[in-house]
């Protein structure tokens, strides 16, 4: 055992983060759903829920299904809206020592532009993360994710709306996720996730109907991680701004891969829903890995992978 | 609340595919209240992934003295063996470990002490009506449990009820048990000879929304205990709302289930629009 502990630190976008763990937006509520049961200031970060201009409904029931190894969701980015965030969720964010990131969305390209300019001086807030990914509304989301000058168009609005660290998170539904990343970046974003959710099905046999009233819905867990490593890996090639890799991390030997491949940091979302407690025993054992294998700093775990 | 890893000290077959689970659970008993839920999931690998939610059937104690151990605390769940994971949960044993997180959700009102109390349980639906039964007999209520089924086999734990002090009303859809016909006739008769009643009610969603009108054309007060998949249980991925009164797209009024939940005053919901949406047990498990 080294006399010192080693080092989680990692800094993205000019955020310093005691570690590389933070929860995946819409699957940590706002924190407070949490809090009776972790400790929110041992977080790398916290991200929340989408945010929208205008609360917003989300979409009929049943909203949730669980496949093999995952589960597919059209929550329909339900949320109350930016204003009554700014009220009623903040004053929390201000007993926290843990960096909080907003993640949000618009309908449209002003949306995108307003939220923004309304989140721009709440200090609470350290950085936004924009949600150009999400599968489950019809307007906006997708369109700006899956489009390279959509895309651009958008960050170059946010950009210019305030000065936060600007992460951009990223569809994986989409031919080359790269060329939407060199996109986001040359429009000014400071950072990118990698990966929202991917588009999928189930079928219930007897009803032979959807098993979301949606009918499709985005797929996570377990059963994307693959997928997710190879894009997070293609990403880091792609571009020089830091990379947060997503999709199905359920222990830390499965953060690892994001690490190793490059990512600066992680956000664990499903795994949340099935123990609460996972992204605490994920961090002890990111230090634990380090000990074992002799490390300081998990800085010397990022981007290691030896091909 | 809190997250339970611990073990199971029984579980057994109690009716054709109905399980009692009694679970190890030290300080539980003292924090939970009557139609609190729990969520559970073996300590497997990911044949399923998610935790399943489960009302809370009762709590208790095996006594210090037993085969000379420490007193042991647990809760007990049942369950109905309907999809992949509840198949797991049934083939597990004394020993195996599983995770439960809770107690979860809000609880019944106990209402007015000493006013007449109807509990309407359809199948699987009795199990929060138990410690429910017994809170409200502890406040001097009287207590009816009016319980149905499809079949003789749908209905569970009637001398537990008995026990405890509850009079006990049963009807089968075939007339294998009890009285033929829906519970909700035995219900109308019972409310027409109490009309002061309070009804609490727990079933498939055809039987609530049949207590529900027939509760709101008597002007009885109900509170309705549901169901909805879920995912987390907590609050956070709103994945279990249901509609509230006065919902619509421009005023959305979606409740969480597992948070403003698991029972409502039935007056809270809008039951004209598809309520609950969650297709549950589609009215086929009753
Ligand atoms: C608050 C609450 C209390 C409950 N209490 C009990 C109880 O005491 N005893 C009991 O037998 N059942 C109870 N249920 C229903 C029970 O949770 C489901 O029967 C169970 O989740 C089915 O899982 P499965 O894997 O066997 O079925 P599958 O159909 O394979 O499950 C697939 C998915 O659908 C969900 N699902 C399926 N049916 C239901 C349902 N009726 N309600 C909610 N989610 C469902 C599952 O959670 C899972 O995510 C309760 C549900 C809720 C919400
Ligand atoms: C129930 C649910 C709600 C989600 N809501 C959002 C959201 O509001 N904004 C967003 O950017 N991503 C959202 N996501 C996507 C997750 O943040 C994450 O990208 C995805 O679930 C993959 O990670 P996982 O496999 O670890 O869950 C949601 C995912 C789930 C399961
Ligand atoms: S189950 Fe997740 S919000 Fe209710």
């Amino acid at each position: 055992m080294p006399a010192t502990r080693p080092s989680l630190a990692v800094e993205i976008a000019g955020l310093k983060l005691q570690n590389p763990v933070m929860p995946a937006s819409g699957t940590f509520g706002y924190g407070e759903e949490y809090a009776p049961y972790l400790d929110l200031n041992r977080l790398g970060a916290l991200v929340t829920k989408g945010l929208s201009l205008n609360p917003k409904a989300g979409n009929p029931t049943p909203r949730i299904a669980e496949t093999t190894s995952g589960m597919l969701n059209a929550i329909g980015l339900q949320n109350v809206g930016v204003s009554e965030f700014i009220q009623g969720k903040t004053p929390l964010y201000r007993q926290l020592t843990t960096p909080v990131i907003a993640n949000f969305f618009g309908n449209t390209l002003e949306e995108y532009g307003e939220v923004a300019r309304r989140l721009a001086d709440i200090p609470e807030i350290a950085a936004v993360e924009l949600n150009i990914s999400c599968p489950n509304v019809k307007q906006g989301g997708i369109v700006f994710g899956t489009e390279p000058t959509a895309a651009a168009q958008v960050v170059t609005l946010v950009r210019k709306a305030l000065q936060k660290p600007l992460i951009v998170k990223l569809t994986p539904n989409v031919t080359d996720i790269t060329v939407i990343a060199r996109a986001v970046e040359e429009a000014g974003a400071d950072a990118i996730s990698c990966i929202n959710t991917l588009t999928g099905m189930a079928i219930d046999v007897k009803s032979r109907k959807a098993k979301i009233a949606n009918r499709t819905g985005g797929l996570s867990g377990p059963a994307i991680r693959p997928v997710a490593v190879r894009m997070t890996y293609q990403v880091v090639q792609a571009v020089k701004i830091p990379v947060i890799g997503i999709g199905g991390i359920m222990c830390a030997r499965d953060a690892l891969e994001f690490l190793i491949v490059g990512a600066r940091a992680v956000q664990v979302g499903t795994a949340n829903f099935i123990d609460p407690g996972v992204m605490m025993t994920i961090i002890d054992d990111l230090e634990q890995f380090l000990v074992d294998e002799g490390l300081t700093d998990i800085n010397q775990v990022i981007g290691s992978f030896t091909g | 609340m809190k997250n339970y890893a611990t073990i199971i000290l029984s579980n057994q077959e109690i009716s054709p595919a109905y399980f009692r689970m009694r679970i190890l659970t030290p300080g539980f008993a003292a924090v939970a209240a009557p139609g609190q839920f729990v969520m559970v999931r073996p300590e497997l690998g990911l044949p399923t992934m998610l935790r399943r939610p489960f009302g809370i059937f009762r709590t208790g104690c095996l006594p210090a003295e037993c085969e000379g151990l420490p007193p042991r605390e647990y809760m007990e769940i049942l369950y109905k063996v309907v999809g992949e994971g509840t198949r797991i949960l049934s083939e597990l044993h004394q020993g195996d470990r599983v995770e439960l997180l809770g107690p979860l959700g809000n609880g019944f009102d106990l209402g007015a002490p000493g006013r007449e109390k109807l509990l309407v349980g359809g199948g699987i639906g009795l199990v929060p009506l138990f410690m429910l039964g017994e809170a409200l007999l502890a406040q001097g209520s009287r207590v009816r449990l009016l319980m149905g089924g499809r079949t003789r086999d749908d209905i569970l734990a009637l001398t537990e009820f008995e026990r405890s002090g509850v009079e006990t009303y049963v009807s089968t859809d075939d007339g294998s048990f009890g009285e033929a016909g829906l519970v909700t006739k035995v219900l109308e008769r019972k409310l027409r000879k109490y009309p002061d009643a309070e009804v609490y009610a727990c079933g498939p969603m055809p039987m609530l929304r049949a207590v529900a009108d027939l509760c709101a054309s008597l002007r009885a007060d109900l509170q309705v205990s549901l169901e909805a998949h879920m995912a987390c249980g907590v609050g956070a991925c709103l994945g279990c709302v249901v509609k509230g009164v006065g919902h619509s797209e421009a005023t959305p009024r979606y409740l969480c289930t597992c948070k403003a939940g698991p029972v409502f005053a039935a007056a809270a919901l809008d039951w004209e629009r598809a309520t609950v949406a969650s297709d549950g047990c589609g009215g086929e498990c009753k």
